[in-house]
């Protein structure tokens, strides 16, 4: 069961490649294809909620609480994502969208094979396959901008995950003292054996994979990517990076917290834990202030978060609770907003706040969506980022370091401002007049709509109510990064 | 002290104008040419020592001095050498240090002595030959300091003696680095290519051709001696470094000293066919090879 | 086996200092060709017993790195009708001896972390050295392809610090990695040649549209 979780998509990767052709019908039946095997997906992991699967291939394949968090995740925001590409592929498809279907469906595989990988160096070629697979991605509509994305993306993410390879590396060499029974950079053999880690070796390993997952999460300063990339790729792509491989990154990294932890290099292991998250607060809350590009604005705001879940990660306690629960919310709340911002762009045709102008006339379900996921970004209740943000926010204030949590809020209002001032602009103030071609408007697609919604639905729940189920499992996984629940 | 420190010592003297001839008599054969015979310096010499000599009126005495300090300081830093494999002719701790400030002081007075005429001709080429030695020295400390790592000693009777042939095995690696930047610096230090062609007549190309240009007669033979004396000296470090002859006979070791010392010129020769000289601004990149090579060596044995 | 090892370490060493101090491009992608012959000969030199496993990892390495990626970089570039002069941002001579420092550096760290088993006293300090020395490449030269060959020796430390656990990491997984390094920097030399073709040169310093 669990390899089908894997091998499904990839063979439906392999599938939407195999069809050539750019006609009407081959791009059609590529969408189709593409839904259909998002909706198998979600099926799968839906079972796998209600009947848990057992470990296989000697443990190297498990299915933890933390991972069936990230895997839900994902395969819910790929799906609402394959909803959109519905609409999407009508309007834009360069070359018949036929290397854009296979490759969102090799990330799928590659992010649900990194979130039920207990080995970590498999987790490791998971990580890989997903750089790889979103770089054609990116490269999709193969202008000069989006060239330049692409390499910036390839060599940062290249060299991030060279560096976490080298931690993984340092890890299995730490736990060469652990003695010939225990599997090899089996996670559960790491944290049982955790005390016989050499110390030397675990620290050396924590920093390089710190680094590396650190600059595939987007944190400051290895953000610089991100900008770029998420301004250049198509939306429905950003929405996946940053819903989705921000959280099999995170993934990866708390993976790393939970062997440190076990070990008991906790004080080692916290301190730039929460430099790197307030450092991408920071560095943020600088550039959204005075940007002028909507998916720049947005790639920013991925830093904030990002910045957010590893805070809360180093803080500890109820953090690793509220860390969790926001890369739910995170994935939900920047889906929102990229399909949004993505309906408008295709509407409009261009991205920069000054050209854009009057959504909430031209369009209006765009310009309602940006509003509230506005407000859902920003962390206001009743919405599921506050809770989350809220919850991090306690970890920071109970544990005595009061500094922690007011540079943090100060820090979100800032951003809030920021992000404001230009969401606000470009919904209430009137389209410039000497537009041209002047601003498309009317009633929107229906597929173009219909994830949006059903994502700011999603985070409106979560900030009401944490289903029983969705809190024993954060729980689960709070406790496994050496945190606890509220 | 044995009789073999003296005879090694001559034998050197002897054998060191043989060895520019020897490199530029292989340099002509590879080349698909006949060249100059292999005595020719020998002969140079002799001409120029009965020939009179002419002394520009802008100089001073220190264009007359340059010469004799040049040959002096070479025969100074060449006692220093234990050329026989054993024992130099002179030796006390640290003369590693007067030997290379030896060589700095002859190349000091004779960039002076070039200076001396007033001619920016030659004044170019001291600025070059200053600015190529600031980029060598480091380059010798190095490979000393590597040695001194290798064996213990810090004088070169310690460093190229038997302690050496005992620490060969163990360091074989590094000691092969040492002696590649050896060659390196002997080849920047003998004025050969890649650093300076010894055949160039060109005003923008020479180097240690230019500083002498104004000597003649006597003065000349005794320039012309010395710098075939310094290719001798380092091939004789060379040799010492990647030969270690403290096990061998008196007179065997000598006559490997000789043997060494002619492989050096013919590899010499060989490289001076293979490559075209650098242009000027590369050439400190690849002084910094010397140094990079002998760097590594010392780092390798401070590790092991 | 073992001064074999040694040599050969060295010798990889030297070649990191080849990639940074050479003016032509081609040598530098010879160079990285040749940094991967000498790991090929070195997961043979490592591995205790000459089993099937290590003699198909040593042959994948050799046709990987030594042969199949330089081939397509070298091609990547020929398509160029670009400079095939290497343009540092860092002088060479500055190069180089940070090189030496990345040396001295790896080799002190080298003395904190005891590496277990029978393996060469040079092994770890030449994997971090290339690590350092290919973040050095990658950071210092404007050309696209000098920096995928910088990711390259990077590419090539670490995998030398991973043949001390051939024992551990079985046979898949090392498939897997070389696998996915490949495929890597297939992309990159795709996107390499676009590069040249959109933007007529080779210097990533011009790809500046994006700001801010």
């Amino acid at each position: 069961m669990l390899f089908a979780l894997v091998m499904l998509p990839a063979v439906g990767a392999l599938g939407a490649y195999a069809l050539r052709g750019g006609t009407r019908g081959a791009v059609a039946y590529r969408t189709a294809w593409l839904v259909g095997v998002a909706a198998l997906h979600v099926l799968l992991v839906a079972d796998a909620w209600l009947d848990p699967p057992e470990p296989v291939l000697h443990g190297w394949l498990a299915l933890d609480a933390l991972g069936l968090v990230v895997l839900t995740t994902v395969s819910g925001l790929f799906a609402v994502v394959t909803v959109s590409a519905l609409g999407y592929l009508r309007h834009e498809n360069p070359r018949g969208g036929r290397a854009f279907t296979s490759c969102l469906l090799a990330f799928l595989a590659s992010a649900s094979l990194v979130s039920i990988s207990h080995h970590l160096a498999l987790l490791w070629v998971g990580m890989e396959a997903t750089t790889l697979a979103l770089a054609p991605l990116i490269f999709h509509r193969h202008n000069r901008r989006s060239l330049e994305a692409v390499w910036k993306y390839l060599v940062l993410s290249s060299v991030g995950i060279a560096l976490a390879l080298f931690g993984t590396f340092f890890l299995a060499t730490a736990q060469a003292d652990a003695g010939a029974a225990a599997r090899p950079l089996v996670l559960e053999d790491l944290v049982a054996g955790a005390s016989r880690l050499h110390p030397a070796w675990l620290k050396a390993a924590f920093v390089f994979l710190l680094a590396g997952y650190g600059t595939k999460l987007g944190l400051a300063p290895m953000h610089t990517w991100k900008p770029d990339t998420y301004g250049e790729a198509p939306a429905l792509v950003g929405a996946l990076m940053a819903g989705g491989l921000t959280s099999c990154a995170f993934l990866g990294l708390a993976r790393a917290t939970e062997v440190a932890m076990a070990a008991g290099q906790g004080p080692f292991v916290q301190p730039p834990l929460i430099a790197f998250g307030l450092s991408s607060l920071a560095v943020a809350a600088a550039f959204i202030i005075g940007q002028t590009d909507v998916k720049r604005l947005l790639a920013y705001s991925s830093v904030e978060h990002a910045g957010l879940l590893v805070l809360g990660l180093g803080l500890g306690g109820v953090g690793a609770y509220g860390s969790v629960l926001h890369l739910i919310n995170n994935a939900l709340v920047k889906g929102l907003l990229f399909l949004a911002v993505g309906n408008v762009v295709l509407a409009t045709g261009t991205a920069t706040a000054a050209s854009l102008g009057g959504l909430l006339r031209g369009l209006p379900a765009s310009g309602v969506l940006l509003l509230v996921g506005l407000f859902a970004v920003t962390g206001s209740p009743p919405f599921g980022p506050f809770v989350s943000e809220f919850t991090i926010l306690r970890a920071a204030m109970g544990g005595g370091h009061l500094w922690i949590a007011a540079v943090m809020v100060t820090l979100l209002a800032v951003s809030f401002i920021g992000l404001a001032v230009m969401i606000l602009d470009i919904v209430y103030r009137p389209a410039p007049a000497n537009r041209d071609p002047p601003l498309r408007s009317g009633p929107e697609s229906g597929w173009l709509v219909a994830g949006p919604v059903a994502l700011g639905l999603g985070v409106l729940a979560l900030g009401l109510v944490i289903p029983r189920p969705l809190q024993a499992l954060l729980s689960l996984a709070a406790s496994a990064l050496g945190g606890a629940a509220p | 002290m044995t009789w073999t420190s003296p005879v090694a010592f001559a034998t050197l003297l002897v054998v060191a104008p043989l060895l520019p001839g020897v490199a530029t008599k292989t340099r002509a054969l590879l080349t698909g040419r006949r060249g100059p015979p292999v005595l020719q310096l020998y002969w140079d010499v002799g001409k120029l020592l009965r020939k009179g000599l002419v002394y520009s009126t802008t100089t001073t005495w220190l264009f007359r001095l340059a010469p004799v300090v040049v040959v002096a300081t070479a025969l100074l830093a060449a006692s220093v050498i234990p050329l026989d494999g054993r024992g130099a002719l002179v030796s006390f701790t640290g003369d590693l240090v007067a030997f290379a400030y030896l060589l700095a002081l002859g190349r000091f007075m004779l960039v002076l002595g070039g200076l001396d005429t007033g001619s920016s001709f030659e004044g170019m080429g001291a600025s070059r030959e200053v600015t190529f030695s600031s980029f060598t020295e480091p380059a010798l400390f190095l490979c000393f300091a590597g040695l001194t790592l290798a064996t213990r000693g810090l004088s070169l009777t310690g460093m190229l003696g038997s302690p050496l042939a005992a620490a060969w095995p163990a360091a074989a690696p590094s000691l092969a680095m040492i002696g590649v930047s050896l060659f390196l610096v002997l080849l920047a230090e003998a004025s050969r290519v890649p650093v300076d062609d010894p055949a160039t007549h060109l005003e923008l190309t020479m180097i240690h051709e230019v500083i002498v240009l104004d000597h003649s007669g006597p003065d000349f033979a005794l320039i012309l001696y010395a710098s075939a004396l310094k290719l001798a000296l380092f091939g004789a470090l060379l040799v010492g470094v990647l030969v270690p002859r403290a096990r061998l006979p008196g007179p065997a070791a000598i006559a490997v000293l000789a043997l060494g010392l002619l492989v050096v010129a013919v590899l010499v020769g060989i490289v001076e066919s293979s490559m075209a000289r650098l242009r000027l601004s590369r050439v400190p990149q690849f002084l910094i090879a010397a140094s990079v090579l002998a760097s590594l060596a010392v780092i390798l044995l401070l590790m092991t | 086996m073992q001064r074999a090892a040694d040599s050969l370490l060295l010798l990889v060493i030297l070649t990191n200092f080849l990639v940074l101090g050479t003016t032509r491009l081609s040598t530098c992608i010879r160079a990285v060709a040749w940094q991967g012959a000498l790991l090929g000969l070195l997961s043979l030199a490592l591995s205790s017993t000459w089993s099937v496993h290590a003699v198909g990892l040593a042959a994948g390495t050799v046709i990987v790195k030594a042969i199949a990626l330089p081939r397509f970089l070298a091609w990547a570039i020929r398509e160029a009708s670009v400079r095939r002069e290497v343009e540092p941002r860092v002088g060479f001579v500055a190069s180089l001896l940070l090189g030496v420092l990345a040396v001295f550096v790896a080799a002190a760290i080298a003395e904190r972390l005891p590496v277990r088993g029978a393996h060469p006293v040079l092994l770890l300090p030449a994997s971090l050295a290339s690590v350092i020395i290919g973040l050095q490449v990658l950071c210092t030269r404007a050309k696209a392809v000098t920096q995928v060959v910088g990711y390259l020796v990077l590419e090539n430390g670490i995998f030398l610090f991973g043949l001390t656990l051939i024992d551990q990491v079985p046979f898949l997984l090392e498939v897997g990695v070389l696998l996915d390094i490949f495929v890597g920097v297939f992309i990159m030399g795709i996107v390499v040649f676009h590069i040249n073709r959109e933007f007529d040169s080779l210097d990533s310093a011009r790809l500046t549209a994006l700001k801010e």
